[in-house]
């Protein structure tokens, strides 16, 4: 009976897996770290900390944590136009880096728990899938 | 003893590894006094690229994410005919660049990230050309498509550019895979590629008759060229690439040579790390100027005209990482001053002579200006 529990957990967890493909927030961050060295480490730095005055840091960012959803459009469809990071006004451009919806929820993953960030919302592929311009 | 021993090994090891990284001469100087200033010409295209004259006020700029523009008096009108291209981190519309008998014939041609149909994940750097009437593209046709196809996001290159004997030259970066690409003349990527004007392969290409060598390639060992320009006096390709930290490049390409990336480079890791411990090798060329720190060079023409003061055959390159166009003076082969011209003025994307003689930059959020000196 107490094995049958154990089956019976196990073989949900695995359709739950197989259907929804949900990943572990470690594979999504594992996964969002390549992304980052692909495709923003250039710019905001192996340490999140960007520079200052040109590229917004990430690292302990008011802007990022503040609203997520606006932080997901951003990398989704390009931001331009002034921002305040930490009182600091940044007035430059990251385009949209043609990330997928999957590849956009893990870099973000991995963004919200790196450094000194940590963050208790998993971002999903469908809650990036549903970001509008 | 042993200690002093360890110690003394740790503080060559720091010192060598600082030399590595010290700022490589002539520094760069901000002028005290400027007698030029600028006017833009367009506004409003946030990534210009690409930049190609077809007459004084009447250009074309590509804009990365996939528009290109032609600007006549300052007015832009989109350009319709483009195939679909693949925009992916540095990928997108490069660059564009008019046949050298455009006056006969409308043929402009073009690089950008391209994933065909039925190819596997990912896309390359492809050459296309086209001919332009008014603002609508037709006979569109891909010359070349670098392969295979990757998910990466960096190092597509690419710059255009033609030599005086009829031949287009245009670069793909390493596209991320430097252990693979940039020292194997039977892959793409890493390299400088030359053309005939309709897209074959000239016979006396480097690597003809070698039978799985891809015969497009001039030059190897690059590893993500984004300037290049024929030297006027000369007629010889000079290109600028950016390197890893501390080791951006210009070279002058001959056909054949093998330029090092990754055997050897003055750069190391963005991380701190070493990519390799030597910057010289037999049978590898070196580079005619290295930045340390690095520019992150972008664009790059010799002003000829003589419509400005002292800069005639200076050569002059946007910096992407410190927001200023490059003025390099160059005397008896080597680089003796650099100088920032419109320093902060935000990242260079690119810098061109026009046919009036006065250079034109793209910068990113800002367009395209025109330097002009002071009356």
């Amino acid at each position: 009976m107490k094995y049958g529990f154990l089956l019976y957990v196990i073989i949900v967890e695995f359709l739950v897996m197989r259907f929804y493909q949900q990943k572990t927030l470690e594979q999504s961050m594992a996964d969002g770290a390549e992304i980052y060295a692909d495709f923003c480490v250039q710019c905001h730095l192996q340490t999140g900390a960007g520079v200052s005055g040109v590229f917004p840091p990430l690292n302990q960012s008011d802007y990022l944590f503040e609203d997520l959803d606006r932080s997901i459009r951003g990398v989704k469809y390009g931001l331009k136009g002034n921002i305040v990071v930490n009182d600091e006004t940044y007035a430059g451009i990251m385009a949209s880096q043609g990330l997928d919806d999957e590849e956009i929820a893990d870099v973000m993953n991995y963004i919200l728990n790196s450094w000194d960030n940590s963050s208790e919302i998993q971002i999903s592929p469908e809650r990036v899938a549903n970001i509008v311009k | 003893m042993k200690n002093s021993l360890l110690s003394t090994l740790f503080l060559l090891l720091a010192t060598h590894m600082s030399c590595a990284q010290e700022n490589h001469p002539p520094l760069i100087e901000t002028p005290t006094e400027v007698d030029y200033t600028y006017e833009t010409i367009v506004d409003g295209i946030d990534i210009p690229w690409g930049l190609a004259f077809i007459a004084e006020n009447d250009f074309l700029v590509t804009e990365k994410t996939g528009t290109l523009y032609r600007v006549i008096d300052g007015n832009k009108t989109a350009v319709n005919g483009l195939p679909e291209l693949y925009v992916r981190g540095q990928g997108g519309l490069l660059d564009v660049a008019l046949h050298p008998n455009f006056k006969e014939n409308n043929t402009l041609y073009f690089t950008l990230g391209m994933h065909l149909e039925g190819e596997e994940e990912g896309g390359n750097t492809a050459l296309y050309c086209a001919q332009i009437n008014g603002t609508e593209l037709s006979e569109v046709k891909m010359l070349y498509k670098a392969v295979p196809n990757t998910k990466k996001g960096q190092h597509w290159g690419s710059r255009i550019a033609f030599d005086q004997e009829g031949h287009l030259y245009f670069s793909v970066g390493d596209r991320g895979n430097r252990d693979e690409n940039p020292q194997d003349i039977t892959r793409d990527g890493g390299k400088i590629y030359r053309l005939n004007l309709d897209g074959s392969i000239p016979n006396d290409n480097p690597f003809v008759g070698n039978d799985a060598a891809k015969t497009a390639v001039f030059s190897y060992g690059h590893r993500n060229p984004q300037g290049m320009t024929v030297q006027p006096k000369t007629g010889q390709v000079w290109v600028n690439e950016h390197g890893p930290m501390g080791g951006d490049e210009i070279n002058r390409i001959v056909g054949g040579k093998n330029f090092g990336w990754p055997v050897i480079t003055y750069g190391i890791n963005y991380s701190g790390t070493p990519i390799t411990d030597i910057t010289a090798k037999e049978g590898m060329e070196q580079p005619f100027y290295y930045w340390v720190p690095s520019i992150g060079p972008s664009g790059m023409t010799f002003s000829t005209s003589g419509v400005y003061k002292d800069w005639q055959d200076n050569l002059f390159v946007g910096s992407l990482k410190f927001e200023y166009l490059e003025r390099l003076v160059i005397k008896r082969d080597k680089v003796v001053k650099r100088e920032k011209v419109l320093d902060k003025i935000g990242r260079v994307r690119n810098v061109i002579e026009g046919p009036d003689g006065f250079l034109y930059v793209a910068v990113e959020g800002k367009g395209i200006l025109k330097i002009v000196p002071k009356a």
